[in-house]
């Protein structure tokens, strides 16, 4: 058996289909354009009712919710941050929590790459592709030029992960900018091409599989002084590599481009009103290929960091399993397109997949099998939600005179309560 | 003017201290209305008046903080439109709630299908389509489909809809924004049948002469309260325009002839294609002076949407040159155009003109955001600073550099608009439809300032579809028909002269002022 996720579930059957986001002509304009008030009660709410449908279903299988949710938590080990978790139960959480850590790095990068390209308009679902390009780059370059400066060569393999990202995402930009080809399309397209192209290159007889292990569908190992220093835990036992700091400052390089930027004044621009951007002098298609690119270089290094943190490798069926990328949507979706936000959604869903994972959650509370499904569900939910925050601000809204505004001349000067709510 | 207790049974609708808030923002602040039964009733104020939302009030689509509404001289309480129809309220919105694929008939019985055998009855359907249609002298074709009929018949299937469910109260919100002239005095026919036949109407308007030419009675609004109501027959455009913006307006700027100077903007014998690829203009040839605003007038299709992109680099010129102070800028960039000196405040603020979701400062450095930059980042405090300026300078009202956009009310939107494009210095502004959707107070505004960047030496090429505008503003009118200039006709034309020109029959009078 190849590299698994830390803690993860075992690898999903391969992907027959893609993330489930009902995609109305709308999507990506609302998308766009609740992100700009930065509320925080929609998405908490919006976290609040998934758990709670959530829960609902854990009871129709006949456990207990609430302590399913405990059971999940501690197995996330974020009691860790509890200054009263002690002993034992403190050394078990320090390693429950540098797994969650460990998902948490990929997922900010992952959710910062369908961020950028909501702000300006864009739907990338291609952060899979993306991501699979970039771990390919990664492991190519950490495994060849064995005698290469360690830190060179660490810095080498993400900086090609990286490239290779943002060309994958950047011919998606291109081709809107173009041809006017649908970007939702393209990507998804990109995402199949990404991962038969890793499944020829580390298939048997591939060009990059491994050399010592010719029975084996798997690349070669990243050399030793290629791999992310641990700077947590056990090296040998996946602990916390340093991609977590790489993971957090490019959210605040995120911050400074989409807010302080012209570049990201521009993909705002261009985000909100095409018509208004090109009447400006923007160039409306240039920014297309730059957000994309931009967009695709996030999820690139996110690969590169599974690679040369623990992965060490990639086996064909990995490519296949990966479905961390479609988590990075939920994640956007709930941080509301932000850095902090992208952050601290991404921090819950990397504590979900490792609370409910084979290894960490207690089997007598609730069978991890069925757990990881409940991540699945909230997932799902999540995304419903946002994407129908209507719902959502509705209960928000329950006891308030509601105004629908219907069309714009009966708006009056205050605008659409539900936005300014959002 | 004060209520008096013995009509109340015959006021339709009446209004009493209607209070509704907005956060802090106080939208009506104890409105009174008296409705009439039989009567056209205008409701007059500016953009942000509180018209809109007064009315949303009365058909149940937001809830009234204070006060009270009486119809038929009972106190009535309205959660919702559908309550709101079933007392007899019915609203046209500016916007139609149309369904575009659908025909006359469907969307008028839309919400209250005739049924046979649980099964939709598309005859009956168009039967009482067509029953309405006579009954009221509205004429309708049941069978068109939505999209292919114009927009005043749009708006009839509108009326249509809300007499086939009972209105004996109609409500219509700025009927006239989007109608052309003829379509105007058309509906306004409508109004005054209905009213004959004893449906009681408040029409919400900003223009002056419609409430004259219409209505038998005014309300006017202003920021939110009530000035008072009175009859048409006394009024006149001044005292009503006094009332609507609490001082006197003067309708139609007074202009020094202009000191045109060189040539700035010179078009030579230019061509496009319109989005469908068809030829929209078509050999165009044109000079505006600096000093001077020259007119483009003529009726709306006929070129000049094409013309003004093809000057700011939006659209292919296809042949012909633009040269701006005798420099080529045929087929440049809209960035490129924009750094020679061409200003565009914008034919829609909405589409083009703004980001409404950007604030003011961000919309106001749309065109500089670049200005002082290093290492690509903005300039947050050059910007702010900026705007704070700008939008002192130019009056904006109702917002600081950072208030969105959307926020605005329109004349102050527009206002934004024309303070960017004027900050930017350009040798030539193109103004294209600069008022449309103003009030009054906010045209003179804009006219006062056009002229005044006149007199500052730039070459203003004007595009208006509104014939007064065109004569108020311009030194000399050029009039566009099926995308060729047609004629050159100065300031003092009568409505028949140019009126010839427009519409295609005038004998090519090409002459210079």
């Amino acid at each position: 058996m190849s590299s698994v996720r830390p803690g993860a579930p075992a690898p999903p059957p391969p992907p027959d289909g893609q993330p489930e986001i009902a995609l109305s002509p709308g999507f990506v304009a609302r998308m766009t354009g609740q992100m700009r008030a930065g509320g925080w009660i929609a998405p908490l709410l919006t976290v609040v009712v998934a758990f709670f449908m959530g829960g609902l279903v854990v009871a129709a299988t006949g456990h207990n919710p609430l302590s399913t949710y405990k059971a999940i938590f501690d197995g996330s080990g974020l009691q860790w941050l509890f200054p009263w978790t002690s002993g034992p139960d403190r050394d078990t959480a320090a390693i429950n929590l540098q797994q969650t850590l460990l998902t948490t790095g990929p997922l900010i990068l992952l959710g910062l790459a369908v961020g950028y390209a909501f702000r300006a308009g864009l739907f990338n679902i291609g952060g899979q592709g993306q991501y699979i390009v970039g771990s390919i780059a990664a492991v190519w370059a950490g495994s060849s030029w064995a005698g290469m400066p360690g830190w060179i060569h660490v810095i080498l393999a993400m900086v090609l992960a990286t490239a290779a990202g943002a060309t994958w995402a950047g011919i998606s930009g291109a081709l809107r900018a173009i041809t006017g080809a649908n970007e939702v399309i393209t990507t998804i397209m990109l995402n199949w091409i990404a991962i038969w192209l890793g499944v020829y290159l580390f298939g048997l007889g591939g060009p990059l599989q491994n050399n010592a292990q010719p029975d084996v569908p798997i690349s070669n190992d990243i050399v030793h002084s290629a791999r992310l220093p641990v700077f947590w835990g056990d090296a040998d036992l996946q602990g916390l590599h340093i991609g977590i700091f790489v993971a957090l400052a490019a959210a605040v390089v995120y911050w400074v481009l989409l807010n302080r930027s012209t570049k990201g004044y521009e993909a705002r621009a261009v985000g909100f009103n095409p018509e208004a951007a090109r009447y400006s002098g923007i160039r409306v298609g240039r920014t297309y290929v730059l957000v994309m690119a931009t967009c695709g270089a996030l999820a690139g290094l996110a690969g590169s960091l599974d690679v040369l943190g623990w992965q060490f490798h990639i086996a064909t069926n990995d490519i296949q399993g990966t479905q961390l990328a479609f988590l990075g949507i939920a994640v956007a979706l709930l941080g509301r397109n932000t850095a902090l936000g992208t952050c601290l959604a991404a921090l819950m869903f990397g504590a979900l997949v490792n609370g409910t994972s084979v290894r960490n959650l207690d089997p007598a509370v609730f069978e991890p099998e069925l757990a990881q499904n409940l991540t699945t569900v909230i997932q799902g939910l999540v995304v419903l939600f946002v994407s129908a925050d209507v719902l959502i601000l509705l209960i928000y809204n329950k006891l308030r005179p509601r105004r629908r505004a219907r069309g714009g001349g009966a708006a009056g000067p205050a605008g659409d309560t539900i936005e300014v709510v959002a | 003017m004060s209520p008096q207790n013995a009509g109340a049974a015959e006021l339709a609708l009446e209004l009493r201290g209607i209070t509704k808030r907005f956060g802090a923002l106080t939208a009506n602040d104890a409105v009174d209305l008296q409705l009439r039964r039989g009567e056209i009733h205008a409701l007059l104020g500016e953009n942000g008046a509180g018209k809109s939302t007064l009315m949303s009030v009365v058909y149940g689509m937001a809830r009234p903080d204070e006060g009270e509404i009486l119809i038929d001289g009972e106190p009535v309480t309205i959660d919702s439109p559908r309550e709101a129809m079933d007392r007899g309220v019915g609203m046209v919105f500016q916007h139609f709630m149309l369904i575009p694929v659908m025909t006359v008939a469907e969307n008028l019985v839309l919400g209250a299908e005739p049924r046979k055998h649980g099964l939709l009855d598309l005859a009956g359907a168009r039967r009482r389509t067509r029953e309405l249609s006579d009954r009221y002298g509205l004429k309708v074709d049941p069978d068109a489909r939505v999209s292919d009929v114009s927009v005043g018949q749009q708006q009839r299937v509108e009326i249509l809809r809300a007499l086939d469910r009972g209105a004996k109260i109609l409500v219509l919100d700025e009927p006239t924004a989007v109608l052309t002239a003829q379509e105007t005095a058309e509906l306004a026919e409508v109004l005054r049948a209905l009213r004959d036949a004893g449906t009681s109407i408040v029409f919400i308007t900003h223009k002056l002469h419609e409430v004259l030419d219409v209505a038998d009675r005014v309300t006017v609004l202003r920021r939110g309260k009530t000035i008072g109501t009175v009859d048409t027959a006394g009024a006149d455009d001044a005292s009503l325009a006094r009332m609507m913006v609490g001082r006197d307006v003067v309708l139609r700027v007074e202009k020094e002839p202009g000191k045109p100077g060189q040539p700035l903007l010179e078009l030579d014998d230019v061509h496009a294609t319109d989005d469908r690829g068809l030829p929209a203009v078509d050999g165009v040839s044109l000079h505006v002076r600096a000093g001077e605003i020259v007119a483009v007038a003529g009726i709306d299709g006929n070129g000049q949407s094409e013309l003004i992109d093809l000057i700011s680099g939006l659209r292919p010129c296809t042949g012909g040159h633009v040269r701006l102070g005798g420099k080529d800028i045929t087929n440049c960039t809209p960035r490129a155009a924009r750094d020679a000196g061409i200003g565009h405040i914008a034919e829609d603020r909405h589409r083009r003109g703004l980001v409404l979701d950007f604030n003011l400062s961000e919309n106001l450095a749309l065109m500089d955001y670049r200005e002082g930059t290093r290492f690509g980042l903005l300039k947050p405090r050059r910007m702010l600073d900026a705007a704070s300026r700008l939008l002192h300078e130019f009056d904006v009202r109702g917002g600081s550099p950072v208030t969105p956009a959307r926020s605005l009310s329109g004349g102050n939107q527009q206002k934004v608009v024309i303070a960017r494009e004027i900050s930017g210095n350009p040798d030539a502004l193109i103004a294209a439809q600069p008022t449309r959707g103003l009030d009054v107070g906010a045209i003179e505004f804009v006219h006062r300032r056009l002229l005044a960047e006149r007199d500052a030496g730039r070459a203003i090429l004007l595009f208006s579809l509104e014939l007064d505008e065109v004569r108020a503003l311009a030194d000399r009118i050029v009039v566009i028909y099926d995308g060729r200039i047609v004629g050159e006709l100065p300031p003092t034309a009568s409505d028949e002269e140019l009126g010839l020109l427009m519409t295609g029959s005038g004998a090519g009078r090409v002459a210079s002022s």
